[in-house]
Formats: C-alpha cells, structure tokens, sequence
C-alpha cells in the first residue's frame, strides 16, 4: 500500500466489499444448483456418484462459509475504523433505491 | 440400558438446568452485567432453533428415504445467511426502528398498521405452527419409547409423556417469556437457554457422528467406500424437488414466527449478522455433516425395516453406547423443547397484540390503550396464548395419534409462512406494494395451501380421505386437492408451492398495481425501503443500568436536575434499590414519559424515551404526532408574541399617560400656589387699604382717592380671574351661547389689535399684517374670536424675549376653511412643555414669574373648539408659532 492516490480509496474499497457481500448468494446458488442440471435425474449410474457428490456440497459449503467469513470480517473492520471516524460512509446505492 | 423413570430423572434434571440458566442470565441482564449475552455466539446458538427435532431425527430418515435431499433444508438458510448484508440485515434494521415484535408486526407496520393484515398473518402463523408443535411432542415420546423398558413408574404412556412436556413447556415459556411487557420484547433468559440447547444439540449429533466414522467404520475414507456400497446410494435424485425445497427452506427462515423472534427481535447488535452469516451456516454444516454416515450404518445395522427417524439413537444404543445415547436424547429434547418454547412464545406476542388486545379492547371500548390495566390484559393474554398454542399442538398430537403422516407436516408449515414472503419482500423491497396486495396476495396463497395441502394432510392423518377431497367438491375433479386444475400431480408438495406462492405473487403485484395506498401506508413503505437513510445501526445493546443513566441525563436536560433526581430517587427507593438510579421497569418508564410529556409534549417524550431504551429510532406516526405538536406549540407562540407585542404597545400608552398625568399635577400644584397668589395679592392690597381708610385720621383726600382707586383696581382684578376660571367652565361643559353673524377678518383682527393696545406705535410688540389677505369674510361670534386673538396677542406683549419684539399675522385660504397664523420672533416654547400648555392650569416656563393665571390658551382652545375650528401650537425653528383654524363658510349650515 505504498501509493495512495485517491482520498476515496478506502470507500471504493468498501463498496466493492458490499458488492462482494450482495452477490454471494448468487454464487451459492450458482454453486448449489449447479448438479440438479449437470446430475439431471441420473440415479442408475451406479458407482460413486452420491459420495462424490456429497463430498462436493460440504466442499462449496465450506468455501461459501470461508468466503462469507472474509467478507464479513472485512466489512465490520471498516466499519469499525469508521465509527472512530467523523463521517460515516455514504450508503450503497443499491439501499437508496 | 437406562430405565424410563432413570430417563425422567435425567430430564427434569436437564430442565431444572435450563431453568437456572435462564434465571441467572435474566437476573444479570437487569443488572448489565451479562457480556456474553452480548456476544454475536449466543446470537447464532439462538438461530439454531431453525433444527428442531424434526431435522435432528428426521434427517436421517430423509438420507435414508430421498438421499442428498435432507441438505436442502440447510441449503436454503445456507444462501440466505450467506447474503445477510442484503436481506436479513435489512429485516434486523427495520425490526429495530420500527419496534416491530412479531413477524406478523412487521407486515402489518409496512402495510399502514393494517389491523386485518396482522391478524391473517398470526392466524396463518397458528395453522402453521400447530401441526408443527404436535411433530416436535411426537419426536420426543418417540425418543422416549426407544427407551421402553419400564421402571417404578410403569411403561412409558406416550399421551402422558406428551402432556407432560407440553406442560413444562408452557411453564418455562410463560415463566421466561413474559415476566413483564419488556420494552422491546427482548428475553434474555429465554435466550440463554435456547443458546445452551443449541450446544447440547450439536454436541450430540457431533459426538454420535465421530463414534460412526472412526469407532465404526475405519475414518473418512473407508466412510465414503462404506456410502458408495449402501442402499442410499441408489436413492432416486429428483432435481425439481432439490430446486424447491431449497427455496421453500430459504423462504422459511424468513417467515417463520419462531425465526423471526430470534433473528430480528432478539437481535441486540446489527453487527452480529455479520458473524451470523458465516456461523449459523457453518452450525448447519456441523449439524448435517454425520447425517449420510449414521444413515449409512444404521441400515448396515438394521437393515431398511427399522424406522429410520431414529437411528440417531438406536445407533448408539445398538452398539451398547448408553451414555451417547442419553446424550442424543437431551439433543433431541433440547431440539425439540427450544422450537416449541419459542414458536409459543412468538404466536402467543402476535396472538395477543393483534387479535386477543384489539378484540378486547373492541369488546371493552377502553380509552386508554397504554394505562397499567391494559398491561396486565395484555400480560395475561399472552399467557394464555402459550398455554392455548401448546394445548394445540398437544391436541393435534392426540389427534393424528402419532401417526407417520406427522412427518410430512414440517414441509407443509414451511410452505404456510412461506406465502408471508411475497408482502415480506416486496414489503421491504418495493415502495409501490400495498395494503390491499398483500392481504390478497397471503389471503389467497393461504387458502389455497389450506385446500391442497393442510386438509389432505389432516385428514390422511386421521386415517380418512373424504370423497370432498379425492374427487374435489361438487363433483369437479379439478378442484380436488389430488388433481388440482387437472394436473395429475406426481408431486403434490411442489405442484402446491407452485401454485400458492404463483397465485399469491401475481394477487399481491396486481393488488399493489391497481390500488391506492393510504399515507400512512405510504409513509411506511418509504420508512421501510429506504430504511437505511432514516435510521441509525444498532451497536451493542444498552444494559438497563446503562439505559436508567441515559434517561437521567435526558431527564436533567428537560426537567431540571432537581426535580429529575427527586423523580428518579422515589423510583429506585420504590423498587428497593440504592445509588439512585431505579430500574427502568415499564412502569417507571410510563411515569418519566408523563413527566417529560408535560414539557415537550407527548408523542415527543415516547420517542425520547424510546429512542434511548429501545434503541429505536422514531417511527412515523411518532413523526407525525411530534410535527402535529410542535405546530401546535408554535401557533401558540405566535399568539402569545402578538398578545406580548399588544401589551408592550399598551404599556408604551399607559406610560405616555402616566408622565403627562405628572407632569399634569405637578402643573396644577403650581397653578393652584399661582392663584392662590394671585387671589391672595389683591386681597391683602384690598384690606390693608381699606383698614388704612377705616382708621380716617391723618389721611388726605387725594391719598384717600388713591386707595380707593388701588381696592378698585384690585377688585376688577380678582373679577377678572373669576370670570376668566368661570368663561373656561362654562365653555368646556358646552353651555356656551354662540352670537353667530356676519363679520369680516380684518375688522376682527383690527379690533384685537387696538384692544391688546398693540397698534402701530404703541406698546413695545411690532405686528405685521398683511391686510390683502385678510380680506375675507365669515360666518361666525366675532366677540369671541377676537377674544381668542387678544390672547395670542397679549401672550407675545407678554412673553416674547425679542430684544425687537415681532409678530407676524399671515392669514391663508385653504379649501373650505381659513388658517391664521401667529408668529413671534422669540425663543419659542420647549418641546417638552408644547402638550401642555393648552391645559387649563398650564403655564409654560417662560411665562413664570409674569401676571395670568394660564388660562387664557385653554379658554382660546375651548372657544375655537366651539366654532367649529381649532387652535394648534405650530412647531417652528425659530420663535413661538400659533395657528388658528375656522371654518370657512357663510351661513350655519342649519
């Protein structure tokens, strides 16, 4: 972080964060539904198919909580940092609509 | 193996815990001192009660039946955790600002206070909930019959053990759930317990699903082999229903009463979503993560004929693991015990606040909704919910006799409280949403999920189908819930959610598209839309010792330290407590709300006291109420300054009045030593000459004759003066007889002249005429006019200071009326003595010290009143300016 160009940075920074958290969902249910059109209604396979699949939803699983943690973590420590600052950040967009 | 009265012991012991628990958490929650409850952990522990024990059993059963599809039920939570920041924290934001207390609260404050609206959403809540309480009760005589062989207290009687928990259930609910109308409908007790349950339960299925994996089967790897060779794996996979049941389960979360106390009304910090969101799915995770495992060794064990809703505990058991067992028992009786404590407690605030109260208060027409009395009604209307929602469960329970068909029912309720989600969501979402679109929208999904689901399921349940339902009514067949529209639906749960919550979203946008909302409604909807630029976040939850403090410093600012101490002294004196500072009990809250209203007005005062209590931020109905008094309060205040500014006027008069009254008597005191003089000079002349004559010895004639003459002239004099105070008396009270004739102004002013002995010549005052103008001729008493200009001109003889005394006589005509002027050229009269001189004891400075009694500028007033003119004092730069005004005209009008 050795250049700081922009005033705004650390506000772009969380923004972009909020975005991260809006669409994280959508990721998990990209993820999560993914096998009902990739598996379709494949039961007579046989062989390894619902522990691999099992092994796979705990997999995303896992990576969703992970991913949420990170993004959660970050967004409560700016907004700590913030709450010692005067002005809190403006509200994202999307929450004025 | 445990016996059955071993296994009671075991529970009441477990129950009394929870009790302590409870009890200690509430008691250091009034004193501010539990941190912990505080802490973003306990909040989502208290989430957990989202797996009751029909997850904690029945998910087994389900990896059994269906495979994969048990993980839909967490997958749904799982998305919408995962997207706390846009939704749930939203809900929390709302449920803190608005001071919702109930799911069915928060839909009604959107949709203007609807009333109605509330009350559809409980009823619906009701129906959803009873079937779902009765599931839990089965569960947990269930689990008890695992263990069945009978101990002093005889077989265990699945109705006796049913009752009996619904009864200790109720206990603990009525006993932490309404201890009092909390302010913000918060329980930490409640909480606490729910928080430790949620360990107990995770502990267990933990605790069972490492003894499966490495003390049965050989660690993960040979799992995994062991999973690929047994039935489960052949288990049918059906993509739409892993579609709908995620939504359904995500839907859920969302509306279910029980979940939104915990989620938005039990929320203390809006921060802790943000541990919430990775936590509680990562709970849910650990929950279901030896779900496959246990199923898998338990058909190895059992084989496919033993009820798989139980391997959770026949595992253990079967495998002679008595102590995990009793563990999983506790689980699934913590499961069960904390759904049913909070559902109850969650029905019993909606049942009570929008059906019972209004009800009662219809019935009652109370006119005063926040008095004591009303809390107590309401306190008792919630009690009785709990006791009347859990005898429901209880008698759907006894209803359905424990039959199978119970299982289906956990589906079936989340598919009821989902059809909230459409006014939720649009609710919170969409500005536009109405009152009339929601009560649409839940209305019809409601009823059509009554028809194709909830009837069916009761009466296969009773063991009946009536042929109202397997042929629809009337004969129609595509009105019977088997067929519905014609449909033959394979699935009947997914071609009901289809239907329900299609019908319900397309009534409830076309309802908001076509009708107007009220303004309240559409004050709420901007409030709840646009939540974010009307409120501030929640931090940390103020202990009530914190929150009394606050309260002191408003009330010091508002009432006065003194009166504020006083206040809040006789409060903590009257609640047993030192130091000052009382408990902000809602009774003490009332009576400081009181006192502040009667300063800044009542509905100022509720959201001062709210604001720091509840942490709520102020609602728009308080905004309305506030703005309705402050135009109150400044109309009042508008009024009271013209009141002030006409008081000061008259204050200004009364002044005005007072000084020219002193001035006035100090005048007249003057005047009266003056007559007095100059009544008692002529007197003492008058008697000593004429006791001079009465001694006749040594008095000459010709002295003799100029002491007559002296007491003559005295005499004339002393007539002079009465007849002067006597002329003015009877000109001011009107009885005057004017000799009205012809005359002209010249004559008049010639005549004054030659009296006041100021002709050319003569005397030492100088007048100058201008004889042209004075050409003019009037109707009026010529005799007393000129009496009027011998004063004025005597008045200059007497008191012009000149060194070369002059008076200018200008006359002028002015339209209808004639204006003489007479001007001197000496120092003129001080400003502060020009109102005074024409009253009648007035005597300017000046004129001190010369003869007259001042009553000649009083007398030259009252005449040229009576003549229809006036007579004035002109202010002027220079010397003394008097103007004569008369009526020009040529005979009297009459």
């Amino acid at each position: 972080m050795a250049r700081r160009l922009f005033l705004g940075r650390r506000t772009y920074r969380q923004n972009r964060l909020q975005d991260a958290a809006r669409l994280l969902p959508i990721l998990g249910m990209v993820l999560g539904f993914a096998p009902v059109f990739i598996r379709g209604d494949a039961t007579l396979l046989g062989g390894a198919d619902l522990s691999n699949w099992l092994v796979y939803y705990f997999v995303i699983w896992i990576g969703l909580i992970v991913l949420t943690a990170f993004v959660s973590w970050s967004l409560t420590r700016s907004d700590r940092k913030d709450a010692a600052d005067v002005t809190p950040p403006p509200p994202p967009r999307a929450e004025q609509r | 193996m445990l016996s059955f009265d071993g296994l009671v012991a075991v529970c009441v012991l477990y129950v009394l815990i929870l009790f302590a628990v409870a009890f200690i958490a509430e008691k250091r929650a009034t004193e501010g001192k539990a941190r912990w409850l505080n802490s973003p952990i306990t909040y989502t522990l208290s989430l957990s009660i989202y797996t009751t024990a029909w997850t904690f059993y029945g998910a087994v059963g389900s990896a059994v039946r269906n495979g994969l599809e048990f993980l839909t039920i967490y997958l749904g939570p799982t998305l919408v955790f995962i997207g706390w920041f846009w939704l749930l924290r939203k809900m929390v934001r709302i449920g803190r600002a608005q001071r919702i207390t109930s799911i069915a609260d928060m839909i009604s404050s959107r949709y203007g206070k609807s009333g109605g609206v509330a009350a559809l959403v409980t009823l619906l809540s009701v129906i959803g909930a009873t079937p779902y309480i009765a599931l839990q009760l089965q569960s947990v005589t269930l689990s008890f019959s695992v263990f069945a062989d009978g101990g002093a207290l005889g077989a265990p009687d699945a109705d006796q053990t049913a009752i009996w928990v619904a009864a200790g259930l109720a206990l603990f609910t009525i006993v932490f759930g309404t201890r009092s109308l909390d302010v913000n409908e918060r329980h930490p007790g409640l909480v606490s317990a729910i928080a430790l349950e949620a360990i107990v339960k995770l502990a267990a299925i933990l605790a069972v699903g490492i003894f499966v994996v490495w003390g049965v089967a050989d660690g993960p790897a040979n799992m995994l082999a062991r999973i690929e060779v047994s039935p489960i794996n052949n288990t049918a996979w059906n993509g739409a229903r892993w579609l709908g049941l995620t939504v359904l389960a995500g839907a859920a979360i969302l509306c279910l009463p029980r979940m939104f106390q915990v989620l938005v009304v039990e929320n203390t910090d809006e921060r802790h979503l943000a541990t919430a969101g990775w936590a509680f799915p990562l709970y849910l995770l650990l929950i279901s993560l030896f779900v496959v495992p246990i199923a898998v060794i338990g058909l190895e064990m059992f084989g496919s004929d033993a009820n798989p809703d139980l391997f959770v505990l026949t595992v253990p058991l079967g495998l002679g693991q008595d102590g995990l067992a009793l563990l999983v028992f506790l689980g699934g009786f913590s499961a069960a015990t904390s759904m049913v404590i909070v559902a109850a407690l969650a029905l019993s605030t909606m049942l009570s606040n929008h059906i019972i109260v209004p009800f009662w208060l219809r019935l009652t027409r109370h006119d005063d909704p926040m008095s004591g009395d009303m809390r107590r009604v309401a306190l008792t209307a919630r009690r009785l919910s709990i006791a009347g929602v859990l005898f429901l469960g209880y008698g759907y329970y006894r209803l359905s006799g424990g039959a199978d068909a119970l299982a289906d029912i956990g589906l079936i309720a989340f598919l009821g409280v989902a059809q909230i989600l459409p006014a939720l969501l649009g609710g919170i979402l969409w500005r536009g949403a109405t009152r009339v679109g929601a009560a649409l929208g839940i209305g019809a999904g409601f009823l059509i999920w009554v028809w194709l689901l909830l009837i069916p399921n009761i009466a296969e349940t009773g063991g009946m189908m009536p042929a109202i339902l397997s042929d629809g009514p009337f004969g129609l067949t595509w009105l019977s819930p088997a067929t519905p529209l014609g449909l033959q639906a394979t699935d009947p749960l997914l071609t009901a959610m289809v239907l329900s919550l299609g019908v319900n979203t397309l009534l409830f946008i076309l309802g908001s598209l076509m009708s107007f909302p009220s303004p309240l409604e559409r004050l709420q909807g901007a409030q709840f839309v646009n939540v974010y630029d009307h409120s501030q976040p929640l931090y940390g939850w103020q202990g009530a010792t914190g929150a009394a403090d606050d309260l002191l410093v408003m009330a010091q600012r508002i009432l006065g330290a003194g009166r504020a101490g006083r206040l809040f002294e006789t409060a903590a004196e009257a609640q047993g407590r030192t130091g000052g500072v009382p408990e902000p009990t809602p009774d003490f809250l009332e009576r400081l709300e009181r006192e502040l209203a009667g300063s800044v007005g009542a509905a100022t005062a509720h959201a001062m006291v709210a604001q720091i209590v509840g942490g709520a931020s102020v609602s728009v109905r308080d905004l309305l109420a506030v703005a309705d008094e402050t135009a109150q309060i400044m109309e009042y205040s508008i009024q009271l300054e013209t009141k002030s500014e006409e008081l000061a006027q008259a204050a200004a008069r009364l002044q005005e009045a007072n000084a020219k009254l002193t001035a006035l008597s100090r005048q007249k005191d003057a005047f009266l030593s003056q007559i007095s003089h100059e009544l008692r000079t002529p007197m003492t002349s008058i008697r000593a000459f004429s006791e001079l004559l009465m001694q006749d010895e040594g008095i000459d004639d010709a002295a003799r004759a100029r002491f007559s003459r002296i007491i003559h002239d005295e005499t004339l004099r002393l007539t002079r003066l009465l007849d002067d105070l006597l002329d003015l008396s009877v000109l001011e009270h009107g009885r005057v007889t004017l000799h009205e004739g012809e005359t002209a102004l010249s004559d008049v002013l010639e005549r004054a002249v030659r009296i006041a002995g100021a002709q050319d010549g003569e005397g030492r005052l100088k007048i100058i005429r201008d004889h042209d103008s004075e050409a003019v001729t009037l109707w009026t008493d010529a005799d007393r006019l000129t009496q009027v200009f011998i004063n004025l001109i005597s008045n200059a003889q007497k008191y012009c200071d000149a060194a070369h005394p002059e008076m200018v006589v200008s006359v002028r005509q002015m339209p209808g009326r004639i204006q003489v002027d007479f001007a001197d050229n000496g120092s003129g009269i001080p400003t502060r003595q020009q109102a005074l001189i024409f009253e009648k004891f007035a005597r300017a400075d000046t004129a001190r010290g010369a003869p007259g009694a001042g009553l000649g500028l009083a007398i030259s007033r009252e005449i040229m009143i009576r003549l229809g003119g006036g007579l004035s004092y002109v202010p002027s730069e220079q010397g003394t300016r008097f103007r004569v005004r008369l009526p020009l005209r040529l005979r009297r009008a009459a």
